[in-house]
């Protein structure tokens, strides 16, 4: 007899299949991230050394735009079709049911735009030994920023166009995540040590693991009373 | 004989855009009964639903839930509650199969055999796999209402549940009803249209509209 799994399982599941059956929409930032970045030498010309010093910001601000661009759809169709109020009522930890859901969104806009990276890294001629350094700030730096930007998602649901509200929330919130994840980058690119800065993202995202499912929760909750 | 009280309002009052919808709400509901909430548009029905059910939490006075205010007995409520609000609560991507399935998380354990009967009783099988996007309206509630037929609440509070539904699904979904409220169930519900229900009480929205506060704005 097959035995219905736990809320968690069931909701990490029911998202991520829904993200795989609207591939428009789970593609959409990773198009952009693409655009957007091999944009850039086509408009400063082939200076190698400048796009070397320029690639570490550049693609650290571009994974930040295009984790923006798809954070509005995190609770929006739940919110209309009535199945965030569903939620919420239940008798299940909310902190979990919030915690699966940020996870299948990462998994489906985070991670693929992580593994994008050093194809792009590439194109902007930064320098092999950086790989490492942006991967890695990048996998840390797009769960922390998917969680914290879950906050500023429930907390704009309820209106009609939150989409700029969003970025004005939560942008302040992601810069601490720019700075150290474009500087680990580019103290790789120099052949330095760049553990520091991984350091302080982790711990920003042990933060924002422990604290924004509880501000989510809270937030939606506002949401749906309106 | 007397059944137990499940659900008790006292002096309950919700204000919404500076608009006083009822005041003074006083109302127990005994297990075993089915209540129809009448009133026109805009009279409250919802919003007094959507407190009732946890979702909205804006109002003032106390419920109780088995004698105990409800705010402390919160896990053993929403583990004895189903909503049906006027939204499906359906995700149109998915197929009713598996939107049953989170449903059944939702509230712990149900074997799939149990979800794929509770589609044959609304009338859905055969279309177990196909996208909720394909159905029509009516068929899309009929996926929320198959929640009825596998869950084990106590308290069903749905909102217009007979909305988009064929004359044979409305007849369907009363006799579930009774069949609830007579099992010990409590049935809370809205509807415009009339419900053939042996007995059925009612709870008119119009008897908790406070009256004064038209002359304190005439004066104000």
């Amino acid at each position: 007899m097959a035995k219905s799994p736990s809320l968690f399982t069931a909701t990490f599941r029911r998202d991520l299949l829904l993200a795989f059956r609207h591939k428009g929409e789970m593609i959409n930032p990773l198009v952009f991230f693409l655009i957007a970045i091999s944009m850039i030498p086509l408009g400063l010309g082939p200076d190698k050394e400048l796009l070397m010093r320029i690639a570490p910001g550049i693609l650290w601000v571009m994974a930040l735009l295009a984790t923006l661009l798809s954070l509005d759809n995190l609770f929006r169709s739940d919110f209309d079709d009535g199945t965030l109020e569903q939620l919420l009522i239940s008798p299940h930890p909310l902190y979990l049911s919030m915690l699966a859901k940020v996870l299948a969104y990462w998994i489906a806009t985070g991670l693929p735009l992580m593994l994008m990276s050093p194809l792009l890294g590439v194109m902007l001629s930064l320098p092999s030994g950086a790989f490492i350094a942006l991967c890695s700030s990048l996998l840390i730096g797009t769960a922390a920023m998917s969680l914290i930007g879950a906050v500023g998602a429930a907390l704009t649901v309820g209106l009609r166009k939150g989409g700029l509200l969003i970025s004005l929330i939560v942008m302040p919130l992601y810069v601490p995540i720019l700075i150290f994840g474009a500087s680990a980058v580019a103290e790789a690119a120099q052949g330095n040590p760049f553990t520091m800065q991984l350091a302080v993202l982790g711990a920003i995202l042990i933060m924002a693991l422990l604290l924004a499912p509880l501000a989510t929760a809270g937030a939606l909750r506002v949401s749906v009373n309106g | 004989m007397t059944a137990p009280v499940l659900f008790e309002l006292r002096n309950l009052a919700c204000e919404r855009d500076e608009r006083l919808l009822f005041v003074r709400l006083n109302a127990r509901f005994y297990a075993g009964q089915a209540v129809q909430i009448l009133g026109p548009n805009g009279s409250g029905k919802t919003t007094l639903l959507r407190i009732l059910a946890g979702v909205n939490r804006d109002y003032q006075g106390d419920i109780y839930w088995q004698g105990k205010p409800v705010v402390d007995m919160a896990w053993e409520f929403a583990n004895d509650l189903l909503y049906l609000g006027h939204l499906p609560g359906v995700k149109k991507s998915l197929t009713p199969l598996e939107n049953l399935r989170w449903y059944a998380a939702l509230q712990g354990s149900v074997a799939d055999a149990q979800l794929l009967d509770a589609l044959v009783q609304v009338n859905l099988a055969g279309y177990e796999d196909t996208p909720c996007y394909q159905l029509s309206a009516g068929q899309l509630r009929r996926v929320g209402l198959a929640r009825l037929f596998f869950s084990k609440a106590r308290i069903w509070i749905l909102d217009e549940p007979f909305t988009a539904l064929d004359k044979s699904g409305i007849a369907q979904l009363e006799n579930r009803l009774i069949a609830h409220a007579e099992a010990g169930g409590l049935v809370l519900v809205t509807s415009h249209q009339d419900i053939r229900f042996p007995q059925l009480q009612t709870l008119n929205m119009q008897d908790f509209v406070e009256f004064s506060t038209f002359g304190e704005t005439a004066h104000g």
